[in-house]
């Protein structure tokens, strides 16, 4: 077969309706005598209700009716959450209106239902609502003490204790044994604590659902990533037969995470309209999306890193605290645990021991975001390695290099147990520095240290795997995740020789409908133009588990080649018959049937109007070379890259520059290498983003204080470069296609590729450790405290949050090594 | 509320409407006339999904009454191609440039990027970023956006008509 589509950047399909305004977002859905919703939300973090009036709201003008949580208790159920890590796992009730008790600011107390949205909106304001505040608690390192509790029905704020230990599953060595040889032979002892601030995902297009009651099935339309997901869960929730439900995601404006899932907003559009017998639309404001759809990381990292002398590193231990917010969302619970098989990453450390401690706090529930699990793991092991070789006073790469998998090495079993198939970290790395210019930047960075510059440079060296391609459904059945991993494709022949592909995937901006259109172009040898690409319509793509985890062309694109090959074999029959061969003799090479040498031959596009058609097949063939394929792979695939970051840090003004970024990924073969580029820049940006700008603030009462695109600073093209980015290509061996998912891989490696930076260009002035994000006042803070040792008071707190005025004081400053001062957080 | 008359053209049409003083131009855009192009990412005037020109200058249309826009001229990302569907400029580099992923933040990125490349026709990368603080993206990193803008504002100022509302013609 000429392969003449996968590789090449075709311009996107789906880009047309999107640059002239004819896009189909949900909030653009009009339906007749439709309804419009507002949710009236707690404004405190923590409280119990006394007392719930609607009579005014009721009365108002245009009002057709008030709900409050009372009224829909026996129809709402509880809010899934679909990974319960462990089987004694704690999750308190989830009502999608709270009855009584608040858990967290931003909660929905009550919903409004009018004739049009600022009638709702209106009337939103007169439902009179009583509270008894009770005390909150916010902290991480709070909530582990137990004193204030989240959830005071529950007893705890400890939801789950999830460990892994590489000494009892037989993976590896015992990390304890590690860590104190570390400590008697006079080896190395790294021993930190980092912190993961929260962040918010923050899609550009604020969640929107409709809901049509009318006719047969109840029909949502939704802004989410998971159409599939969320009409099983619908069905299950609210006792609705899943036949009876279709769920449809048109255009999606972005999700990283933040739209998987199932949400309370969703569950109240769909009880009032089935109520109301009219179609019922809710779309969020951004503060309300900011404060109520759910926020990710949140993590306390508290790590143990040993090794030798000379460098190799000979184990870790990693204690996490995660923090869950209010409630357990859809994965909410096994984000921590997604992560829990990465912190190894690519290097070879012969024990590990893995702790998670999942918590309850009264903020917003987190949940997936771009990376999930991953980036935070990621985080804490290229940090180490950095603090690592600067205790060794060897370069970072040379460390890395030591203690990675060689490339002759793989397939590699990890101290996890996972099987990496492929990779080349040298080649990857080797390309990076190229492009980066690493000796030259060296050289300048001694220069600048030496004349003693006020302006000093750092260089941030950060390497990434992630598993992606989520995923093997029998390994996500070990880890107790409520689904599988596969996914499902349907190829459909035309009788005009055109092809429509049906995808379980549904895509919110990666670009399927041109990926997708490559491959089958491809495999059946049709032209691009005359493949359209179907999805996110659970009635059109009956089967599918949706688009998270960088999964859709390692999963859901093998399940496209597999049907179409189906098709394929399907044809081939019908081709033998049409052309008086033996199928055996027959060949299929760029759309056509041929017997094998001759020029005899059939085009697939007469097959299928001869299918089509049906007057003359062989006996016992049905007229159809529609095929669908569900494909569930036996491994993950691990992608891989080296990031270089350079960064400039005026340490006058703690002012922190990004003056040039290179990364090289090895994300398997491409399909389509400009949709792969723009992930990559996205991926960056937010990675950078967490590095640099952006974390959810609360103030001491729990109230978001970053609740608005004022505060919560999201990028814009003033605050990033352009990047530098490359591909090394080590095909995949988990697919046919080879490929490996790219969809968090930028996201992944950046942020540490930045802090690392930060830190090296200051390092020399007594500062190992700086809060994300690294604003120009922790830097500067930072490097006063340096100045006075550690713990010093002119770590002033950049932002009004107690924890994080705390924490910035407790990180600031002085040189944290070896094995005395790590626990002093 | 007394609803007050308009009348303005909105991508080479005219309209008369009542409207309620407190509407916004962009919701009476989506609403009343069914100008859903245009869209909202936030309430506080920071992400610039609503960008549309008014008398041929952007503006974020969630910034703005409906009232005030009475007597005015309004291009949204509807009125921007030719009437044969021929692409802007602008949306055809925006499409070689791979410059959208979602497409939320599409239609007032490509709105504004056509302000900027008026006003800045050989603008350099650091002029198109600070043009575009204005309108956020979560999607792309930006930097093919950048690209696109520049590769727009090069067509434009090549192309054969020197008025950016071509469509509106
Ligand atoms: S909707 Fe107008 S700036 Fe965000
Ligand atoms: S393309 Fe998604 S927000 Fe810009």
């Amino acid at each position: 077969m000429t392969v003449t589509e996968i590789g090449s950047p075709r311009r996107r399909k789906e880009d047309q309706r999107l640059i002239t305004g004819r896009s189909r977002y949900t909030d653009n859905m009009v339906l007749p005598g439709m309804l419009h919703l507002a949710m009236v939300r707690s404004p405190f973090a923590h409280a119990r209700i006394t007392n719930l009036d609607t009579s005014a709201a009721v009365a108002a003008p245009g009002v057709v009716s008030v709900l409050s949580g009372a009224d829909i208790a026996d129809l709402c159920g509880t809010l899934p959450n679909a990974w319960p890590i462990t089987p004694d796992q704690k999750s308190p009730h989830h009502p999608s209106i709270a009855v009584d008790h608040v858990a967290f600011a931003g909660e929905i107390v009550a919903v409004v239902v009018a004739r049009s949205k600022t009638a709702a909106q209106d009337a939103a304001d007169l439902v009179d609502v009583d509270y008894d505040e009770l005390p909150v608690v916010l902290d991480l390192e709070e909530a582990e003490k137990d004193e204030v509790l989240a959830h005071p029905d529950l007893g705890t704020n400890k939801s789950a204790f999830w460990v892994f230990d590489s000494g009892e599953a037989g993976t590896g060595g015992n990390v304890e044994e590690a860590i104190s040889a570390a400590s008697a032979d006079d080896q190395i002892l790294i021993e930190r604590t980092y912190y993961q601030q929260r962040l918010i995902p923050a899609f550009m297009e604020p969640r929107s659902t409709v809901v049509d009651p009318t006719g047969e099935q109840t029909t949502m339309w939704s802004a989410t990533q998971v159409p599939h997901i969320l009409r099983l869960m619908l069905a299950l929730t609210l006792g609705i037969p899943e036949s009876k439900v279709r769920v449809i995601a048109p255009d999606v404006g972005g999700g990283f995470g933040g739209k998987l899932q199932v949400t309370p907003e969703e569950v109240i559009t769909m009880i009032v309209a089935r109520r109301t017998g009219k179609p019922c639309k809710y779309t969020e404001t951004r503060s309300e999306s900011l404060m109520a759809a759910h926020h990710g990381r949140g993590q306390v990292q508290r790590l143990s890193l040993s090794a030798t002398r000379d460098g190799q590193v000979t184990g870790l231990k990693v204690q996490l605290l995660a923090d869950m917010g209010a409630y357990l969302g859809l994965v909410t619970s096994g984000v921590p645990i997604l992560g829990a098989f990465m912190f190894p990453a690519i290097y070879k450390i012969p024990a590990y021991r893995f702790e998670c401690t999942n918590l309850f706090t009264n903020k917003a529930w987190t949940d997936a975001y771009r990376g999930a699990g991953r980036p935070e793991a990621t985080f804490a092991i290229e940090r180490l390695m950095d603090d690592l070789a600067a205790e060794l006073d060897m370069d970072p790469i040379e460390l890395r290099r030591k203690n990675w998998i060689a490339h002759e090495e793989f397939p590699f079993t990890t101290v996890c147990g996972l099987e990496y198939d492929s990779g080349n970290y040298e080649a990857a790395t080797a390309r990076a520095l190229e492009l980066f210019g690493y000796d030259e930047l060296r050289a300048e960075q001694k220069r600048r240290r030496d004349e003693g510059n006020p302006v000093q440079l750092g260089i941030g060296v950060s390497t990434f795997t992630e598993m992606c391609g989520l995923a093997p459904s029998r390994v996500l059945g070990s880890l107790d995740y409520g689904a599988g991993g596969w996914e499902y494709a349907q190829v459909r022949m035309l009788p005009t020789g055109h092809v429509e592909v049906v995808t379980g995937a549904s895509a919110h901006g990666q670009g399927h409908e041109t990926a997708w259109s490559q491959i089958v172009a491809d495999r059946l040898g049709v032209p691009f133009e005359n493949v359209e690409v179907l999805h996110g319509d659970t009635a059109i793509a009956q089967k599918g588990l949706d688009t998270y985890g960088s999964r859709s062309l390692a999963v859901g694109g093998m399940a496209v080649v597999a049907a179409a090959d189906k098709v394929i074999a399907k044809a081939k029959v019908i081709a033998a018959h049409m052309l008086e061969a033996a199928e055996d003799d027959l060949e299929f090479a760029e759309g056509k049937f041929t017997v094998r040498g001759t020029d005899q031959g059939v085009a697939l596009g007469d097959i299928s109007l001869a299918t089509f058609a049906a007057h003359n097949l062989p006996d016992g063939i049905e007229p159809s070379l529609d095929s669908d394929a569900t494909f569930d792979p036996d491994n993950f695939s691990f992608p891989h890259g080296t990031h270089l970051a350079a960064m400039e840090v005026d340490t006058d003004t703690g002012q922190v520059t990004l003056r040039k970024y290179v990364c090289v990924d090895d994300i398997g073969n491409v399909v389509n290498p400009l949709i792969v580029e723009g992930q990559v820049h996205g991926g960056l940006a937010q990675g950078i983003a967490q590095a640099l700008f952006e974390e959810a603030v609360h103030d001491d009462s729990g109230t978001l204080v970053t609740g608005s695109f004022v505060d919560y600073l999201v990028p814009s093209a003033a605050d990033l470069p352009s990047f530098i980015t490359d591909r090394t290509e080590t095909a995949s061996t988990t697919n046919v296609l080879g490929v490996k998912g790219v969809g968090e891989a930028g996201t992944i490696a950046s942020t540490p590729a930045i802090v690392n930076g930060v830190i090296d260009a200051v390092r020399h002035l007594g500062v190992d450790d700086i809060l994300m994000p690294c604003s120009p006042s922790r830097v500067w803070a930072a490097l006063q405290g340096a100045d006075k040792g550690r713990g010093a008071e002119a770590a002033a707190p950049t932002v009004n949050s107690p924890e994080v005025a705390d924490r910035d004081v407790a990180s600031t400053g002085a040189v944290q090594t070896g094995t005395d001062e790590g626990a002093a957080q | 509320m007394a609803k007050k008359p308009i009348s303005l053209t909105v991508d080479g049409v005219s309209y008369t409407d009542d409207v309620e003083p407190r509407t916004l131009l962009v919701q009476y855009l989506r609403e009343q006339l069914g100008k859903t192009g245009t869209l909202v990412g936030c309430d506080t005037t920071n992400c610039g999904a609503c960008t549309v020109h008014l008398d041929g200058r952007s503006i974020k249309s969630c910034t703005m009454f409906a009232v005030q826009a009475d007597g005015h001229d309004v291009t949204t990302i509807e009125g921007v191609a030719a009437a044969d569907g021929t692409l802007h400029p602008m949306q055809q580099a925006f499409h070689e440039c791979h410059a959208l992923q979602c497409g939320f933040c599409t239609p007032g990125m490509i709105m504004q990027a056509i302000d900027v490349a008026t006003e800045h026709p050989d603008a350099d990368e650091a002029t198109v970023r600070e043009n575009l603080e204005g309108n956020l993206c979560r999607c792309t990193g930006y930097q093919n956006i950048v690209k696109a803008v520049q590769a727009g504002a090069r067509e434009m100022a090549g192309g054969t008509s020197g008025d950016t509302e071509a469509g509106a013609a």
